[in-house]
């Protein structure tokens, strides 16, 4: 596969992914203005991953557009990462997984407005507004729930616990993007980590909870080695376009 | 115990030079996350260039009981109203 299809596929997954479970949410959160927030974050990821499948689909020339990439692949062939399709869980755990990705979203998107390909850079200059309110969002729901009760600080270490083993992989390079990174296409979001690092200390700090502790890291997503919580979620997902194939609306 | 958050209420200004108008309520445990919460509910549709929000506690009203001796005075006095001075054609907004 082109490494660009591949990278496009991995930026667009991604944001297909998450987007589908923070949409899980709406009409079960806390709260109606917590169902519309996250059903709005949900809905920016996927207009994001819309564009990046379309770039995928176009630089592939096969005739698969957005639709087909994410309705008619199987799990396999998904290049999202590991932390993105880990379960909702609580509203912690859910707070959690967007904290972490949020704020590395933002530092990949800020670089990738400089991207050489053109249609990268635009997309990632639309998405980066998106991703600011993101990551300002959960940053400021990790402070109120890790120093909010003794209920919502148990619940927002669980919710640390479960997600910080997938955090690397955000910054792992292979020799796809290695490639691209050479062409100033991609983003090497290995000098990224120390302010990602920096940025998460700092909420944490906030939220009077301590850093994880380094631990063995979970990967594989990039290369469609996933957990069993993929397969699930692309069921429900992938219904209906299955089912019906030329089902339009 | 009340466990709902507290009320705040929102002013969105649709545009620059024109005034904040009351757009609804929002509930929200402190002020930021009344910004987002009305961020989310009343501007995701362009509706709007800046916002307030205030906490309904906060708001004075008037009473309805009082309503007779606080409004009804005025309904007779259309000379209040600027209707009696012709305006020139070529003056606009108006």
């Amino acid at each position: 596969m082109k490494p660009l299809v591949e990278y496009a596929l991995r930026l667009g997954d991604d944001g297909l992914v998450l987007g589908q479970q923070l949409s899980e949410w709406c009409g079960h959160s806390p709260m109606l203005e917590i169902d519309l927030a996250l059903a709005n974050i949900g809905l920016d990821l996927i207009g994001q991953s819309s564009h990046f499948l379309k770039l995928a689909g176009e630089a592939e020339g096969e005739g698969r557009d957005a639709d087909v990439l994410a309705f008619h692949r199987d799990v396999l062939d998904f290049r999202n990462a590991l932390l993105v399709e880990q379960p909702n869980g609580d509203f912690a755990q859910t707070i959690v997984r967007q904290f972490l990705f949020s704020n590395w979203q933002e530092l990949l998107m800020r670089e990738l407005v400089r991207s050489q390909d053109e249609t990268l850079s635009a997309i990632a200059g639309k998405a980066v507004k998106e991703v600011v309110y993101h990551a300002r969002f959960a940053n400021e729901w990790m402070v109120r729930l890790g120093d909010g009760s003794e209920e919502s600080r148990k619940r927002i270490i669980a919710g640390l616990e479960w997600m910080w083993r997938f955090a690397d992989e955000l910054f792992a390079v292979d020799a796809t993007v290695e490639e691209l990174i050479v062409r100033g296409v991609a983003v090497d979001p290995r000098p990224l980590r120390a302010e990602w690092d920096a940025r998460i200390a700092q909420t944490l700090a906030g939220a009077t909870l301590e850093v994880p502790k380094p631990r063995r890291a979970a990967s594989g997503g990039r290369s469609g080695h996933h957990s069993e919580h993929l397969g699930h979620l692309l069921t429900e997902m992938q219904f209906l376009p299955r089912a019906y194939p030329r089902a339009v609306w | 115990m009340n466990r709902e958050w507290p009320l705040w209420e929102v002013f969105v200004r649709a545009r620059n030079g024109l005034a904040h108008k009351h757009a609804g309520s929002v509930h929200a445990a402190d002020a930021r996350m009344a910004i987002e919460a009305a961020r989310d509910t009343y501007t995701r549709r362009m509706e709007g260039v800046s916002l307030w929000v205030v906490p309904s506690a906060s708001i004075v009203a008037s009473d309805p009981g009082e309503a007779d001796s606080l409004f009804e005075p005025a309904a007779d006095k259309v000379y209040r109203h600027p209707t009696f001075y012709s305006i020139p054609e070529n003056i606009k907004n108006i």
